[in-house]
C-alpha cells in the first residue's frame, strides 16, 4: 500500500498521474511536464512535497548533536532562521541522506531530510544520539504537509493567497526561514528559483493549495520538479550520491566542514580520501552536442578512462540535453568527450554547473 | 484516449495503415504518448534496412523514459517523418496525425490488432 500526503485527494481531482515514488503515491505531471517546467521559471508553480519529513530537534544538545551528526557546520547558523544544506555519513563516509537544517533557537533546530530515507535517518539519528548521549529529542512531524512554491512570481502570489502570512517573511533573505501563524516558511527551495517551502499543518494544505491555484500558480509534479533541480545542479538522493558515495565524489565537498576541529561521524574517512587523491573522482556537467537524451547510467567515455552519467535528462529552458556525471579526477571544464548512448558514441562538453539559474541558461 | 477504427495497432503501442503511397505508415499510439509523456526526441530510424516483425526501427523519447519503436511487420524502412526532428511534441497532440516511418512490405497485416483488441489490451495493462 502505498502512503499519501494530505493533498492526494487534491491531485487525483485535479487529473495528475500518479506514481510511486520512494513508496508514495505523487503527482509525476497534471498534464504537460514541461508546460509545468516553464511555469516555474517564467511566473510560479507550486509542488507537493509533504512526502519529505521534517523532524524536530528539541533539547539543551541540540546544537552539539548536529555537529556530530553531519558534515556540514552547524556553528555557521548564528542567526535564528538561519538554514544549512549538509550531508549525513556514516562511518565510511558515505551519504546517508543530504538534509536542511534550520537553526530556530538554541533548544530547536528543524531538518527536512527526503522520503524514501526518512526512516532509515530516524533510525540513524537515534543511534547518533545515544552514542554521544545528547540530551535531544527527535520528533518526526508527519502533521505537517509542505509545499514548495516557486517561481520569478512565487512569493507574491503567496503573499496575495495568505497575507497575514506577509509581515513576517517579507524580509528573509535567502535560505532563512520564519514562523508566521501557523505556517513555517521557508525561502529555500529545489528549482533554482525564488521561492518558498511552506510547512503547513495537514489540515489546512488542500486550501493553501486551492488557494495558490485560484492566483494562478500552476500545479506542477515531481517531473518537473527533476528537470529544474538538474538544470540548477542540484544533487538528487539516489541518484547522484548514496551511502557508497562519498560527497567529495558528488560535487558537494563545498558542505563538508573540515575547518572547524569538531569529530562528525564520516570525518576520518574523508580525510582518508583527501589524502589519498589518486581514488577521487570529479562530478562534472555534461552537455550533449547532438540531439538524444542524457540518462542516468550511462557510460561517459574519456581519455582517462570510463565515467558514469548519475543523472540526465532533456532540459526544457536549455533545449537539449544536460547531465551530472562522475567521471576521472583528470576530466577537465571544456573538454569534449563521449557518451554511450544504446550504442551510440555522441560527443558532450564537460560544463560547469548549474545549467540554469533564476531562468537564465548559462551553459 | 483515442483509438481510431481505420488502423491496425501492436501490442507495443505502435499503430499501423497502408497510406496512399501504398507504403505502410508507422507511428506510436495515443496510449504510447500518453505513457510516456512530453516527447522531447524522435530518431535513430534505420533507412534502408530490412526488419523482420518486432525489430527495432528507431526511437522515440520523452523527459521520462526512452522507448523503442518496431517494426510491426516484415519489411524494409524507407523513410523518416525529418519534420519531427525539430518537433517531437507532435506526438503527443496528434499522435495519429503524424507517421514516424514509413516501410515497404509485401506481409499481411492480418496477424495486427484491430481498434478494439488494442483497446482492450491497453486497458489490460492498466
Amino acid at each position: 500500500m502505498l502512503k499519501r500526503t494530505p493533498l492526494y485527494q487534491t491531485h487525483a481531482a485535479s487529473g495528475a498521474k500518479l506514481v510511486d515514488f520512494g513508496g508514495w503515491e505523487m503527482p509525476l505531471n497534471y498534464g504537460s511536464q514541461i508546460e509545468e517546467h516553464q511555469a516555474v521559471r517564467r511566473d510560479a508553480g507550486m509542488f507537493d512535497v509533504s512526502h519529505m519529513c521534517p523532524v524536530d530537534l528539541e533539547g539543551e544538545d541540540a546544537r552539539p548533536f548536529l555537529r556530530t551528526l553531519v558534515a556540514n557546520s552547524v556553528d555557521k547558523l548564528t542567526q535564528s532562521g538561519k538554514a544549512l544544506y549538509s550531508c549525513m555519513l556514516n562511518q565510511a563516509g558515505g551519504v546517508i541522506d543530504d538534509l536542511i537544517i534550520y537553526f530556530l533557537r538554541e533548544d530547536w533546530f528543524r531538518v527536512v531530510v527526503n522520503a524514501s530515507t526518512a526512516d532509515k535517518d530516524l533510525a540513524w539519528m537515534e543511534k547518533v544520539r545515544l552514542d554521544g548521549g545528547h540530551r535531544v529529542t527527535i520528533t518526526p512531524r508527519r502533521d505537517l504537509a509542505m509545499i514548495a512554491v516557486q517561481g520569478p512570481n512565487a512569493r507574491a502570489r503567496f503573499w496575495q493567497v495568505r497575507p497575514a502570512a506577509r509581515a513576517a517573511t517579507e524580509r528573509l533573505g535567502a535560505f532563512f526561514a520564519a514562523e508566521a501563524g501557523d505556517l513555517f516558511v521557508a525561502r529555500t527551495g529545489y528549482t533554482g528559483e525564488d521561492g518558498f517551502e511552506v510547512m503547513v499543518p495537514a489540515a489546512q494544505a488542500a486550501q493553501l493549495w486551492q488557494d495558490l491555484k485560484a492566483a494562478g500558480v500552476a500545479e506542477a509534479g515531481l517531473g518537473a520538479r527533476d528537470t529544474l533541480r538538474l538544470e540548477a545542479g542540484m544533487n538528487l538522493y539516489g541518484n547522484d550520491m548514496d551511502e557508497t558515495v562519498s560527497p567529495l565524489d558528488a560535487g558537494l565537498a563545498w558542505t563538508v566542514d573540515l575547518k572547524s576541529p569538531r569529530d562528525f561521524v564520516g570525518r576520518a574517512a574523508l580525510e582518508q580520501q583527501l589524502a589519498n587523491a589518486g581514488s577521487r573522482k570529479a562530478f562534472v556537467g555534461l552537455k550533449l552536442l547532438d540531439k538524444g537524451v542524457l540518462r542516468s547510467h550511462q557510460k561517459v567515455i574519456t581519455p582517462h578512462g570510463e565515467g558514469e552519467i548519475t543523472s540526465g535528462t532533456f532540459a526544457p529552458t536549455l533545449g537539449f540535453s544536460v547531465a551530472m556525471a562522475r567521471v576521472p579526477r583528470e576530466v577537465k571544464i571544456g573538454d569534449t568527450v563521449e557518451v554511450d548512448i544504446r550504442g551510440k558514441r555522441m560527443p558532450v562538453q564537460v560544463v560547469k554547473m548549474p545549467f540554469v539559474r533564476n531562468g537564465k541558461p548559462l551553459v | 484516449m483515442k483509438f481510431p477504427d481505420d488502423l491496425k495497432y501492436t501490442p507495443t503501442h505502435e499503430w499501423a495503415k497502408v497510406g496512399a503511397d501504398g507504403l505502410l505508415w508507422v507511428g506510436i499510439t495515443d496510449a504510447a504518448q500518453d505513457m510516456l509523456g512530453d516527447l522531447v526526441f524522435v530518431g535513430d530510424v534505420k533507412v534502408g534496412q530490412a526488419l523482420k516483425a518486432g525489430e527495432t526501427a528507431g526511437v522515440v523519447e520523452s523527459v521520462k523514459a526512452a522507448s523503442d519503436i518496431y517494426a510491426p511487420v516484415d519489411g524494409e524502412v524507407v523513410a523518416f517523418n525529418d519534420a519531427l526532428d525539430g518537433e517531437p511534441q507532435k506526438l503527443n497532440s496528434e499522435p495519429y496525425g503524424a507517421w514516424i516511418f514509413k516501410m515497404k512490405t509485401t506481409a499481411s497485416l492480418a496477424g495486427l490488432l484491430d481498434a478494439k483488441s488494442y483497446e482492450a489490451s491497453v486497458a489490460a495493462e492498466k
